[in-house]
């Protein structure tokens, strides 16, 4: 398998094989590529940012993102859940608004401070 | 309305993270105005909100709006700073002992004097005006960053099915964004041979979502009465010429345009700036005082940054400048082989021991070595395996320089290698 690494901008070209003896990474130039390398061949994860509805007029969404990486697999079933909430209050960023969202083990936090923008 | 005139030492115009970082490395003994035309700082990191900022300055994954947010907290913090928005600058003047910067607000029109000023005014979107699109001009042809913007801060879906030209990374990012919010993207479509965006963002925003990615193809012709209703698509030759023949057609709804940013510089330009024709800003030397002594230039109106990181670092540098300026002893750096080198002057006078170097690549290039001479000399080298021009380097260098000295910038492909490298 190859795949471009998605760790930092540089973007390493990976080559990725599963073996009986573990799964080898080649192109890395660090060990994060290492790791993810590993990962994605055998559980890939992402984190996904999206925004949430909100009952204010001068900020009708705010910004959130899952607070680790979650399976790649959930990401659309994540979003349905994303898309369910609707903020009533003013937060700051970092509140977790959906906690182990679809028990990944992963929160929904805001990223925008509301604070700043409706206080 | 008061007519008493204000004096800054400096006066930073545009906010986002450029302003933000330069302010906050100004001397607690300067007192500086930042002024934003926006009603809050943060410049273009606002809208987005997808993570990946701050890897370097933070080591964390952090979105656009996190990333502002600790500078914005910083800068509040700063007693000698003071932010002003919803305030647009209008006009800048050069005078005897420094600028009149003339802007306006809600409060009228408004000038300040200061004896020094740093530009961080980012940079444009490239329209669909720009590129050569034929036929009709219906309501959803838009840029990706209006479509971020549609999205990210007003909730609004800007389409339902959408064709995206142009590889750039916020088209990239926004094919993303879009498909995850339910929008079909029917495709990426970039005339050129190679994609403009980073390698990173065409495997986690196209890879990972099946949206393809087609080169050498262009969209041609427009089709709708008031909205979008489909695009004619081409191929394209190796000059990027339609040819006949090739064209496909697709029904969508909106055509979204990243073909590309270019920084802004009206204000540099009226103050007589010397430009740049590669990068499209100023000229600078390593604090990054523009060619006109007391203006600074920062950020994306310097050059196109793709890292935030970068912009924050570089505006640090002249910031902490301020105050420090003695008479400059220019030299130009000869660049050799690069899209751009920046920065492309060196002030002798000033020197530390180590400059940052920014460069960009003019094509794709497998192994290659960036070589730094003075007077012939090679002081510096640094090799690389592979090298894109949509991925900005960075280098450190030593330098040492008296008067007379020369200072050259090579890039090259080595071609020592009797193996060619195996791309399989
Ligand atoms: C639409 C768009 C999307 C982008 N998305 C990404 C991304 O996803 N990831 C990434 O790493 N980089 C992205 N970039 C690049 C990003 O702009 C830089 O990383 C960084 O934000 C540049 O910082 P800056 O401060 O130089 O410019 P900006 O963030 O653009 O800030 C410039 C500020 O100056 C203000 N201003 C301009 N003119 C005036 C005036 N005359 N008077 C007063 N204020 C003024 C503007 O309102 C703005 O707030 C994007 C750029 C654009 C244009």
């Amino acid at each position: 398998m190859k795949l471009t690494c998605i760790e930092c901008p540089k973007g390493c070209m990976l080559t990725i094989e599963k073996t009986d003896a573990g799964v080898i990474v080649e192109g890395n130039d660090c060990i994060r590529g290492k790791r993810f390398g590993e990962k994605e061949a055998t559980n890939p994860t992402r984190t996904i940012a999206s925004t949430v509805k909100t009952v204010f007029e001068k900020m009708p969404v705010v910004s959130v993102r899952t607070s680790s990486e979650i399976p790649k697999g959930l990401i659309f079933q994540v979003m349905d859940e994303i898309n369910k909430v609707v903020v009533k209050e003013i937060y700051p960023a970092g509140t977790i608004l959906i906690p182990n969202v679809l028990n990944t083990g992963s929160n929904i936090i805001i990223t925008t401070d509301m604070t700043k923008i409706l206080k | 309305m008061s007519k008493e005139v204000k004096n800054y030492d400096v006066v930073i115009i545009g906010a986002g993270p450029a302003g933000l970082a330069a302010a906050l490395a100004c001397d607690d003994s300067k007192s500086v105005l930042l002024i934003e035309r926006e009603a809050r700082a943060g410049g273009i990191l606002k809208q987005c909100i997808h993570d990946g900022f701050g890897l370097i300055t933070f080591k964390e994954k952090l979105s656009g709006p996190e990333y502002a947010d600790r500078y914005i907290d910083l800068v509040s913090e700063k007693k000698n700073v003071t932010l002003e928005t919803l305030t647009f600058v209008t006009l800048v003047e050069k005078t005897e002992s420094g600028f009149k910067i003339n802007m306006t607000s809600r409060k009228g029109m408004q000038t300040v004097n200061a004896k020094s000023l740093i530009l961080a005014n980012g940079c444009r979107e490239r329209t669909a005006r720009q590129v050569n699109i034929h036929g009709d001009r219906p309501s959803g042809v838009m840029t990706a960053g209006n479509a971020q913007n549609f999205v990210n801060l007003m909730g609004l879906l800007p389409a339902k099915r959408c064709v995206i030209l142009g590889s750039g990374d916020i088209g990239l990012i926004m094919a993303r964004r879009l498909k995850l919010e339910g929008v079909d993207v029917v495709g990426v479509y970039e005339a050129k041979q190679t994609p403009s965006g980073l390698s990173r963002n065409i495997q986690q925003c196209l890879i990972d979502f099946d949206i393809p990615l087609h080169l050498s193809k262009t969209v041609t012709r427009v089709f709708g009465n008031r909205r979008v209703e489909r695009v004619e698509i081409s191929s394209v030759d190796a000059n990027m010429c339609p040819i006949l023949g090739t064209e496909e057609y697709f029904d969508c709804d909106a055509l979204i345009v990243s073909v590309g940013l270019i920084p802004e510089n009206e204000i540099a330009e009226t103050l007589d700036v010397p430009m740049d024709m590669k990068t499209k800003g100023p000229f600078v030397d390593q604090n990054m005082m523009t060619l006109v002594d007391g203006i600074y230039s920062v950020g994306n109106a310097l050059h196109v940054h793709d890292l935030v990181d970068y912009v924050s670092q570089v505006s640090e540098i002249a910031g902490k400048n301020i105050g420090h300026e003695s008479k400059r002893d220019l030299v130009q750096v000869e660049t050799q082989g690069c899209m751009y080198v920046v920065p492309q002057y060196i002030d002798m006078n000033s020197l530390d021991d180590k400059v940052d170097f920014f460069f960009r690549s003019k094509t794709d290039m497998l192994k290659a070595k960036v070589s730094v001479s003075v007077n012939g000399e090679e002081i510096y080298k640094k090799k690389y395996l592979a090298l894109r021009p949509p991925e900005m380097e960075k280098i450190s260098v030593p330098l040492n320089l008296k008067k007379g000295d020369k200072i050259s910038f090579v890039l090259e492909a080595e071609n020592e290698s009797a193996c060619p490298i195996d791309t399989e």
